[in-house]
């Protein structure tokens, strides 16, 4: 009786990973599939990844993505810090509230206002500037979380310790808070890093029509058709977040354990 | 020995500030500032080519018409009512499939468990889009592409891991004898779970529904994407307004729907599960 239960739990288990991998699967194989119909397999090639690396537009857009990523995770990763290490401190009742809403709340709602703001308000032609701000508004509360996260686990008395030896606040900071709290730095620049690449919907809001990143750009082309060209810039997408993700769950086990 | 601690509390005041000071500030400008400015925006009068009616216009430039439009119109209520059934059957399949997973990682041995969590969360390292865009290579070939099912399939495999990890973090949790005691008691292997497993992991289930429930009302490009020219959702609905037809006080008013249906849906996770938590003792 128990015996059976654990095979249909295991069964049950096995066919919802299969869900979760099948599909991402299928988007790699045939990304090496020497056919332009995504139908049947015929045979090997590169051809897909030649094509993508000759192609401008592509090209400009994952310049777009790498460097604003870059920008966004460095800037999201010191405010972050800096709220993360101010919400475990002080208790400030309205600084959660601040730094978390903006990852609860539906993408489209922070991408229609920061549209209006860009607009409206700013008059700013939309473009690199507003990609980036937008990018650092989402980020800044995944590394505080991960940096709270890291600090709540610590003694407090280590701080303690350090002002009672007649250390200033700074020198506090240098160190003894930023060594104790660099992985969680590390893994937060990844998390953001990774996120700020991947948007599709906040950055499709905020673009405008100069500027473009790798989503937009695969957005475009699969509202126009399948294209094999399209698999292999996923794959390549897929493979660079994959190591991010690594990465960042090996420096912060505790990503693991906490919701997102 | 007062002046001191005085001398430390202001010291303390303005470190605080120091550090606290940048991140509100900037999420001040970046957050705060535009929510307000869709309220605002939402009672404006439509420009003529787009945007607002300059505010010089003076008390031209301000109307409700906007919310009479959505509340005047059946269509927008039926967009909204599709979305939350959308949102609803997503969130209960998603139930469904994270139910078994959650349980066999709750359930293994405890150095086994990271791996498996890493494997439900790894597909979801990869782009929104690719995952769309592997239903469509998947759907294309059946036949089911634009339809309902591919809109609830592509929701489901968009959000299912916001299912799995609450619900494992509450499983986990459990304590074994509860179980040994309704066996010794005498309950088969189907009581046990209805009348202890899953009653007591209800506050894992509210809490990974507001993680799905909310992110699939405002979700536009799965419908768009995977679904026909019937499935229209709220996020279609203000995408539209804000990129095509360019009614930006209509999509600020819809924005604001939106908005208040989420802090509802949200009020209500967080006191289902606290509920939840009551009535059933220590776990969480």
């Amino acid at each position: 009786m128990r015996r059976r239960a654990q095979w249909l739990l295991w069964g049950a288990s096995l066919a919802v990973y299969a869900f979760l991998y099948v599909p991402l699967a299928v988007v790699v194989i045939f990304s090496f599939n020497d056919s332009l119909l995504n139908a049947e397999w015929v045979g090997f090639t590169l051809s897909w990844y030649r094509k993508l690396l000759a192609d401008e537009e592509m090209l400009a857009a994952a310049g777009n993505s790498l460097a604003i990523a870059m920008l966004s995770s460095a800037l999201a990763t010191v405010l972050g810090a800096m709220a993360g290490i101010a919400m475990q401190r002080w208790r400030l009742p309205w600084l959660p509230l601040l730094v978390l809403t903006p990852v609860a709340m539906p993408e489209i709602l922070l991408g229609v206002s920061l549209l209006l703001f860009f607009r409206q308000v700013l008059d700013l032609t939309l473009g690199f500037f507003s990609i980036l701000a937008a990018h650092v508004t989402f980020s800044i509360g995944f590394v505080a979380v991960i940096v709270r996260a890291r600090l709540a686990g610590m003694d407090e008395g280590l701080f303690e310790a350090a002002r009672d030896l007649g250390a200033t606040p700074w020198m506090t900071f240098r160190r003894v808070t930023f060594p104790l709290i660099l992985p969680a730095l590390v893994a937060g620049f990844l998390m953001s890093f990774t996120l700020s690449i991947d948007d599709f919907v906040i950055t499709f809001f905020v673009a405008g029509v100069g500027v473009s990143t790798l989503p937009l750009q695969i957005y475009s082309m699969i509202k126009v058709a399948v294209t094999p060209e399209v698999n292999a810039v996923s794959t390549l997408l897929m493979a660079l977040t994959l190591t991010m993700v690594l990465a960042a769950t090996r420096l912060a086990p505790d990503i693991l354990r906490r919701g997102r | 020995m007062d002046e001191r601690r005085e001398a430390l509390e202001a010291g303390s005041r303005w470190k605080r500030w120091l550090v606290a000071g940048p991140p509100t500030a900037f999420l001040l400008a970046f957050f705060l500032v535009p929510a307000i400015i869709v309220v605002v925006a939402s009672f404006r009068e439509p420009g003529e080519f787009g945007g607002l009616v300059p505010l010089a216009a003076g008390a031209a430039a301000f109307s409700a018409e906007a919310y009479r439009f959505v509340l005047g119109d059946i269509v927008y209520a039926e967009i909204f009512a599709a979305s939350f059934a959308v949102a609803a059957v997503t969130t209960v399949a998603c139930v469904a499939l994270a139910y078994p997973l959650a349980w066999l990682i709750a359930r293994s041995p405890r150095r086994r468990r990271d791996l498996l969590v890493l494997l439900v969360i790894l597909p979801f390292a990869s782009n929104f889009l690719v995952r769309i865009y592997a239903w469509i290579m998947l759907l294309g070939p059946a036949n089911l592409l634009y339809t309902p099912f591919a809109v609830i399939a592509g929701m489901v495999y968009v959000h299912l891991p916001f299912m799995v990890l609450p619900l494992y973090t509450n499983l986990e949790k459990h304590d074994p004898a509860l179980l040994e005691a309704a066996q010794d008691l005498g309950a088969g292997a189907w009581t046990r779970f209805w009348r202890v497993t899953f009653p007591l992991s209800l506050p894992g289930i509210w809490s990974g529904s507001a993680l799905v429930f909310i992110p699939v009302l405002g979700m536009f490009a799965v419908p768009e994407l995977l679904g026909g020219t019937g499935d229209v959702l709220i996020g279609n609905l203000i995408k539209e307004q804000f990129l095509d037809n360019r009614d930006w006080p209509l999509g600020s008013a819809l924005s604001i729907g939106l908005t208040l249906a989420v802090l509802a849906l949200a009020g209500l996770a967080a006191a289902l599960s606290r509920r939840g938590l009551k009535g059933t003792g220590a776990v969480s």
